[in-house]
């Protein structure tokens, strides 16, 4: 591999929006209407009050506004920077009907992060009520489920199976929209709570859960997806899983190796992470997709992110190998695709156009392609559907008092931060009306 | 192209904009430049006994992240000593003949002392004398500035001084820092003075700043009242001029006005003209972008006076002071309602809080399929597709009272309108009824009687 590129430039691995100032933030916030029942709140997935937070803003009460973020969504500080705004709150901004909506995320970027770096704790545990939960995986969504919890009384355990806690806000965004340090405040705020974080420690087995189920009154899976899924395709080995990829550039730059020209497959969002991660160390980077521009699942605003960093486009076009010579990838293979009819998902599905075998010449070839299902769900005897945990309206899963949210259910929809985060939100709700329920019948059977 | 020159008092200027006296004004270079750039006049920075300045001396007032929209000073008159600036005054005047030149002057209450400053002046070739009877702040103490023009009869007496060993016009400038302006006006008028000026600036104490809990502007952490200028005036400085242009003794007199309080565009001077005003002062929008807005103001006014068909400035004077009317004479059977236009609304549903928290409750909120809903949302629906179920604010019209709240904070031009709608009563007013129906006007019972004949129906 040659080691061609030079050290990597660290301006080219910063967030890509700066902080606002002050007097921009002041600006901006009070370019907001103060709508009255309004729409971003409820576009938002964990609505926020919206509003409300701005205003406090234009009053230059930051800790109010930061208050009034989290209470609705702990991981405000992740989902200021994460979120598909364009998507969500700021999509549905009056203001966006005839001309800029309010810059939300970045206003609570600003919130957020005025009471976090200045070490302000806005809440406090609450009064122990003598309950313990168990929290498996240390996502969004397990976060966001211990804190809910915390605030309520619970004693509660987190467990992570990797080093650091976090889930893919540590490990899977991009510097450039996340740091890692702005995903460990969120740590450093549960365990304010009180919450026990215990990393290294991973479940495997049904006996692990039930061994969970007789310490604790309920258990929450927050397990997140797996790894890129193998596509079948010859010398797949040599591929470099984005996931991968992507978590070695928020750590360390210097272990990542790819060659001067890189295909990534894939079209989603993680793809085009996976591409950035590519491009920004100066590499010439090809998206190969096997459906046009208006069937990719990115969003559009990343899409035309990711022409302004100048990665290019294959479309209509499947790889089916990879090309290998004395052990280094030289290209990937790949056929063009035809659309035909709509398949089940309603798009035009995918025809190979026999004989329009090509190469892409490339010294590296990344998968994108998704996330593998949560394997785990089937060994601990839950119930799934399309391979994800089956859960009810409030989370609950099949086994009595075992609530999943987060990734490993989403079914359907975007697989978010703020998704995830808001399946904190109902799993806790759901635990702590359970077990109050269960209490209650305790008691009155007690008074018989 | 509307001619914009103006004659006020016998003073011409190319235009109707002068600095007012004040920084802007301070000195002849100042004013060169100023002329340079277009200004057609300049009140030169008030002149007078030997003072001594403070720092801090201005305190802003930001709004919505909008800096100085209000200006408070603790400053005093010039600082420079009277003879400097009489020479600058008369090199301005040789330099620049076709502008006008007036000297705001400012002396202790005695009739010598008065005569001698007039006669300096007038050596200077100036074109007229504005006496400061305004200045809050220091001078007052030592029986000067506001200490006289809160008096009608030294204000009058004073003037009288003045006016009688003047030879150019002298122009009485107003404090606001009274309940009546007519009274000093009126005074002005008697002592023979020749045009007026208002406003002044207003007492204020513009800000408390939160973390030393010291006044703003604070001098060593003490603070005091100062005067307030700049667009947030604008509103009262309307009203006074207007008050005191349908003074009938200054009416009588034909005594012309300089407006000024808060002027900062085009608009806000097209306002001070139709309220009777014939020149017009600047500081404050000076003070904050400097002497370039010249460009915009005589532009945008000669525009607007061309537009409007108008061939001078002269035309529009007071040409709004007719519709000042008082609350005695309204038409009481008068009736508009609001009327939302849908397809420009962007469902802010601001109309609707303020008309349910604080009006008539009478705007409702209806979902796309038409039905009333009530405020609130479904936790389970998210995203930029919420819009499509948004509920959309509808008046009632039978229902509203015509307040003009919702028009006042609907956020979109031209989205809510306040129609006229007929009322189905004859016109009175309430004069009318207080001679016609006296009863009416003094008993609950004879009122609620009077209503459900007429068909005034109260939510
Ligand atoms: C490359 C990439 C980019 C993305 N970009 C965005 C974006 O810009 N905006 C956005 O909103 N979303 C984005 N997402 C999606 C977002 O990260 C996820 O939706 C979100 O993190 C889901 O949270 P979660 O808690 O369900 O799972 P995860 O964040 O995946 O966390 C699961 C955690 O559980 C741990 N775990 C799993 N199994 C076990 C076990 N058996 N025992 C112990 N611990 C276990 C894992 O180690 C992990 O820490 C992106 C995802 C990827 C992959
Ligand atoms: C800093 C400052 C100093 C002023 N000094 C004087 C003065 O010396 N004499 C005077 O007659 N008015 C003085 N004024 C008042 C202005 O002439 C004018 O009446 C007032 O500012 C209102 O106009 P504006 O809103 O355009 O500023 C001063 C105003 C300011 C802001
Ligand atoms: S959490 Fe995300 S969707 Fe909600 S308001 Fe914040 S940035 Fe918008
Ligand atoms: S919709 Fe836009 S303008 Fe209205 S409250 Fe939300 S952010 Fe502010
Ligand atoms: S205030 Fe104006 S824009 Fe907002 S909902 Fe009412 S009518 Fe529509």
């Amino acid at each position: 591999m040659t080691e061609r590129f030079s050290p990597p430039n660290s301006d080219r691995f910063a967030e890509i929006y700066p902080p606002m100032t002050e007097q921009e933030a002041v600006v901006e916030a009070n370019r907001c209407l103060y709508c009255y029942d309004a729409p971003c709140l409820q576009a938002c997935p964990t609505h926020i009050d919206i509003p409300t937070f701005i205003r406090k803003i234009a009053t230059g009460n930051l800790r109010g506004s930061a208050k009034t973020i989290l209470e609705a969504n702990f991981l405000g500080g992740t989902c200021a920077r994460v979120c598909p705004v364009e998507e969500l709150c700021e999509g549905a901004c009056v203001l966006g009907k005839d001309h800029e909506p309010i810059q939300i995320g970045r206003l609570q970027r600003h919130a957020v992060d005025f009471v976090q770096l200045k070490g302000i704790e806005v809440f406090q545990a609450g009064p122990p009520n003598g309950m313990k939960v168990a929290v498996v995986g240390s996502g969004p969504a397990g976060i966001s489920t211990a804190a809910e919890l915390a605030k309520r009384g619970y004693a509660v355990t987190l467990f992570e199976k990797r080093d650091l806690a976090g889930g893919l806000s540590t490990y899977g965004i991009i510097v450039l929209r996340e740091p890692v340090e702005v995903a460990q405040r969120e740590v450093e705020s549960l365990k304010h709570l009180g919450v026990d974080i215990r990393t290294g420690y991973e479940l495997t087995s049904r006996e692990g859960l039930d061994a969970l189920l007789t310490e604790f009154d309920a258990v929450f899976l927050g397990l997140g997806l797996g790894a890129v899924p193998a596509m079948g395709m010859p010398n797949e080995e040599h591929a470099l899983d984005g996931i991968e990829l992507i978590e070695k550039s928020k750590f360390d730059l210097s272990s990542i190796h790819v060659g001067d020209r890189v295909a990534v497959i894939g079209a989603g969002n993680t793809a085009v992470d996976a591409a950035t991660v590519a491009r920004r160390l100066g590499r010439d980077v090809t998206m190969v997709y096997r459906r046009g521009e208006s069937e990719m699942t990115a969003y559009r605003h990343e899409y035309e992110f990711a022409l302004l960093e100048g990665i290019k486009y294959e479309f209509y076009t499947q790889p089916i190998g990879i090309e290998v010579e004395n052990g280094r990838v030289t290209g990937l293979k790949c056929i063009k695709v035809a659309l035909g009819e709509p398949d089940a998902s309603g798009r035009p599905a995918p025809v190979l156009v026999a004989g329009s075998e090509f190469v892409i010449p490339c010294d590296s070839v990344v998968k994108a392609v998704g996330q593998e299902k949560p394997a785990l769900a089937t060994e601990l005897g839950l119930a799934v559907h399309k391979g994800y945990i089956e859960v009810d309206d409030d989370l609950r899963t099949s086994l009595a008092n075992v609530y999943a949210g987060g990734d490993c259910v989403r079914v359907r929809g975007n697989a978010t931060t703020v998704m995830a985060t808001q399946d904190g939100k109902i799993a806790a709700r759901a635990i702590h009306g359970d077990l109050q329920a269960k209490l209650q019948a305790a008691i009155s059977a007690a008074g018989v | 192209m509307a001619d914009l020159s103006i004659d006020f008092a016998g003073i011409r200027s190319p235009n109707p904009f002068w600095l007012a006296s004040a920084p802007p004004s301070n000195s002849g270079a100042q004013i060169i430049k100023a002329f340079e750039a277009g200004w057609g006049g300049a009140v030169w920075k008030t002149i007078g006994a030997p003072v001594l300045n403070i720092s801090n001396r201005y305190g802003g007032l930001s709004m919505y992240g909008q800096r100085l929209v209000g200006l408070n000073n603790m400053e005093l008159i010039s600082d420079r000593p009277i003879e400097v600036n009489l020479r600058e005054i008369a090199e301005v005047k040789r330099l620049f003949p076709d502008r006008a030149v007036i000297v705001s002057a400012m002396v202790e209450s005695d009739p010598r002392v008065w005569a001698d400053i007039v006669r300096r002046i007038e050596d200077t070739g100036a074109d007229g004398i504005e006496l400061n009877y305004g200045c809050p702040h220091g001078m007052s103490e030592r029986g000067m500035g506001s200490a006289v023009g809160q008096v009608p009869e030294y204000c009058e007496q004073i003037t009288q001084w003045v006016t009688s060993v003047a030879s150019i016009p002298v122009i009485v400038k107003l404090t606001p820092n009274i309940t009546n302006i007519t009274h000093p006006a009126r005074a002005a008028v008697a002592g023979g003075a020749n045009a007026l000026s208002l406003i002044n600036t207003i007492n204020s104490v513009i800000n408390v700043d939160l973390d030393t809990f010291e006044l703003v502007p604070s001098v060593g952490g003490y603070g005091s009242h100062g005067g307030y200028a700049g667009p947030a005036v604008k509103p009262i400085a309307l009203h006074m001029l207007s008050e005191v242009a349908k003074t009938q003794e200054v009416i009588r007199a034909g005594l012309p006005i300089s407006g000024m309080g808060g002027i900062q565009t085009w608009r806000d001077a097209a306002e001070f003209l139709l309220l009777g005003a014939s020149s017009l002062q600047v500081c404050t929008a000076v003070m904050h972008y400097g002497f370039r807005i010249i460009d915009d103001l005589t532009d945008g006014l000669s525009n607007w006076l061309d537009d409007k068909g108008f061939k001078s400035v002269r035309d529009v004077v007071g040409m709004s002071l007719p519709r000042v009317s008082a609350f005695g004479d309204f038409d009481l059977s008068y009736r508009a309602v609001a009327r939302i236009d849908h397809d420009k609304c962007i469902q802010c549903n601001l109309c609707y809080v303020a008309c349910n928290d604080t009006a008539h409750q009478c705007i409702d909120l209806y979902n796309p399929d038409g039905i009333r809903v009530e405020p609130g949302y479904d936790e389970r629906l998210n995203g930029k597709g919420v819009v499509s179920t948004r509920p959309k604010p509808v008046v009632r019209e039978d229902d509203c009272v015509g307040c003009a709240l919702c028009y006042n904070v609907c956020p979109v031009e031209n989205c809510i309108e306040m129609v006229s709608v007929p009322s189905g009563r004859d016109s009175v007013t309430w004069k009318q009824l207080s001679v016609n129906q006296p009863a009416v006007t003094q008993d609950w019972a004879e009122m609620e009687k009077y209503r459900e004949k007429v068909g005034i129906d109260i939510h």
